[in-house]
């Protein structure tokens, strides 16, 4: 059934969910001036009206803890209990103006942290400070921006974004006060050679790439690529959207890339989506090091200090230390994994994406042929003479309880489904899925209504999209109090 | 099968011209509208905003994405579609008929590189 309450709608007026223990500190009265004058509009419940009513709200979310999350793009991966245990600790739960000798311990770890992190990328110092990837890059750019700027080059005021790029880039360009480039694509999305030659010039401060690219092809001309940009004096930013397949083969600091973020909800297993709290940490080669933000963890002799200013500087660019749960998250990831291992997630997500690509290539149209890292896009159905789309298969697929792939997206294709399967998924889940399409594929040639009207077993069928953006109703209804 | 309309000029960025005198309509095309899906929102310029060929002037957003439209000519747009800020539905029912600016063009030899209604036609097929 179709829970669509509010909890302001749940109670009676004086119901209570809590008893405060005023007999241990006898009563008050706030002096009249700053007592409220009207009572606040809160709702009244009991704990078990509250419990259920939250219960009830939590059925209707799809997490990866209910089901296949095979959305392409955003590394859907299992969030191990262990990290969420490990961020509880009472001792990193501190106050953010605790001594830096009583802050000993999460010092520590942010220092280890940014450590591994070195390790793994190539890049040669990292802040654990931003609050995501979009915020990474922006701060990546603006030490972009300072290096240029510190010798005395300030004609650079482009930044080159390739068309298959992830859409944060050329807005992070933009917000950073930078001009966005395009360079087209080849065919399978990797970066245009020729057409990067083109624009490249004493106007450009850098390019923003992501490898493997949106098409999950690794970029092989990326030593190339970097040599041409260093050559022409610009700085090279790996956006980090795609790090998975990578973990343990390759690293960016050695393919050439100077700036990255990490999205450590995507590769380190710390909870995706929902607006946050989350974290993109940047790393940087040494020479840009100096640029960091603020507050900088280091280490000096056997202690940990908390820089918080220097000459260099960008400046400060989040509250105190970021977000400190979530780096705890990833710390506790990056040590249970262990160092040895980190090849296993790029060599199962890489195995699991060729797996399913392989699987249904005669179901769906494949418009580039040949091995993939951690994601691949179908072009829509290979049969497309019933005319049902991208939307439809999407729409079929949570009536058989599979979060649908990324749809329309990248837009380098007209019916693109994204699909990205991830290491920590079983090979019962995979053959499942891969069943489930084929099925969804034979549904649309077989009786194609059926799955342009799907979905049938969902709490809201189909959905009016153009209906919802054209006239969006951001109110829920108005509740009546007794 | 998109419809392609006889005597307009076609951008192979899939924008029409409609032309009379100095004037010339722009609209986008079937092919595009189809390509697109539902349009939620047209982003439009001002009167007296300058055209510069190739470069973006207009922004529609559909369910899928939200794409640029690129000006086939150059010139200064002298009268919108304000119709358009209501109902973007009207380019998909129509799109040939709903055009999104009308320009008073600045070189109207640029009308030579843009592609007839049978070269358009061969383009997309």
């Amino acid at each position: 059934m179709y829970y669509s309450k509010t909890i302001f709608e749940l109670g009676r007026k004086g119901r209570k969910g809590y008893s405060l223990p005023n007999e241990d500190y006898g009563q008050y009265e706030l002096p009249t001036h700053l007592q409220r004058t009207e009572s606040l509009d809160l709702p009244e419940v009991s704990e078990l009206e509250a419990v259920r009513h939250y219960t009830n709200v939590s059925f209707k979310n799809f997490g990866i803890e209910k089901g296949f999350y095979p959305l392409g793009s955003c590394t859907m991966k299992y969030n191990p209990k262990i990290n969420q245990d490990m961020s509880a600790i009472e001792g990193f739960h501190i106050h953010p103006y605790q001594s830096v000798k009583a802050s000993q311990g999460l010092l520590e770890l942010y220092y280890e942290t940014q450590r591994i992190l070195s390790e793994l990328s190539g890049l040669d110092e990292f802040t654990l400070n931003p609050y995501a990837g979009a915020h990474g890059e922006l701060i990546g750019l603006m030490i972009m921006k300072k290096y240029h700027q510190d010798r005395n080059d300030h004609k650079r005021t482009k930044v080159i974004v390739p068309d298959s790029a992830h859409g944060t880039n050329p807005a992070s360009a933009s917000v950073a006060g930078f001009e966005s480039v395009e360079v087209k694509s080849n065919f399978d999305g990797t970066v245009n050679v020729e057409d990067l030659k083109k624009v490249l010039g004493d106007d450009i401060a850098g390019i923003m790439m992501t490898n493997p690219n949106t098409l999950g092809i690794f970029e092989k001309d990326i030593c190339e690529i970097a040599k041409l940009v260093h050559d022409a004096g610009g700085l090279l930013y790996y956006d980090g959207a795609n790090l998975n397949p990578l973990l343990g083969q390759v690293r960016p600091g050695d393919m050439g890339f100077d700036i990255m973020h990490i999205n450590v909800h995507k590769t380190f297993s710390t909870p995706h989506g929902g607006g946050g709290p989350g974290a993109g940490p940047v790393g940087v080669k040494k020479y840009l090091s100096e640029y960091l933000p603020v507050p900088r963890v280091k280490k000096v002799e056997d202690q940990y200090t908390l820089e918080l200013d220097n000459d260099t500087t960008i400046g400060q660019i989040s509250h105190f230390y970021g977000n400190i749960g979530v780096i705890v998250k990833t710390y506790s990831f990056l040590l249970s994994v262990g160092k040895e291992y980190f090849k296993d997630i790029s060599k199962f997500s890489t195995l699991n994406a060729n797996y399913i690509k392989e699987s249904l290539k005669e179901y769906y149209e494949l418009p580039i042929k040949g091995i993939c890292k951690h994601e691949f896009v179908f072009d829509g159905l290979k049969d497309k003479s019933t005319h049902v789309t991208t939307l439809d298969v999407a729409k079929r697929l949570l009536d058989y309880d599979v979060h649908p792939p990324t749809i329309y997206f990248p837009l380098i294709f007209k019916e693109s489904l994204m699909i990205e399967p991830v290491e920590s998924e079983s090979k019962q889940t995979i053959d499942n899925f891969i069943e489930i399409m084929k099925k969804v594929a034979l549904e649309a040639k077989e009786t194609p209504e059926l799955v342009k009207n799907a979905p049938y077993t969902t709490v809201v069928k189909r959905l009016d999209e153009a209906e919802a953006a054209r006239n969006p109703k951001v109110k829920y209804k108005d509740i009546q109090h007794d | 099968m998109s419809k392609v309309v006889d005597g307009l000029y076609y951008a192979a960025t899939h924008e029409w011209v409609r032309v009379e005198g100095d004037y010339a309509f722009i609209g986008i095309t079937d092919y595009a509208q189809d390509s697109l899906g539902e349009i939620v929102f047209v982003e439009l310029p001002e009167v007296d905003d300058q055209l510069d060929k190739g470069e973006e002037f207009s922004t529609i957003e559909s369910v899928k994405a939200a794409s640029d439209i690129l000006a086939p000519l150059t010139g200064t747009v002298v009268l919108i579609n304000d119709e358009l800020e209501d109902s973007p539905e009207l380019i998909n029912e129509d799109p040939y008929e709903n055009w999104i600016v009308k320009v008073e063009m600045e070189d109207k030899s640029e009308l030579n590189a843009l592609l007839s209604a049978s070269e358009y036609e061969e383009s997309i097929e």
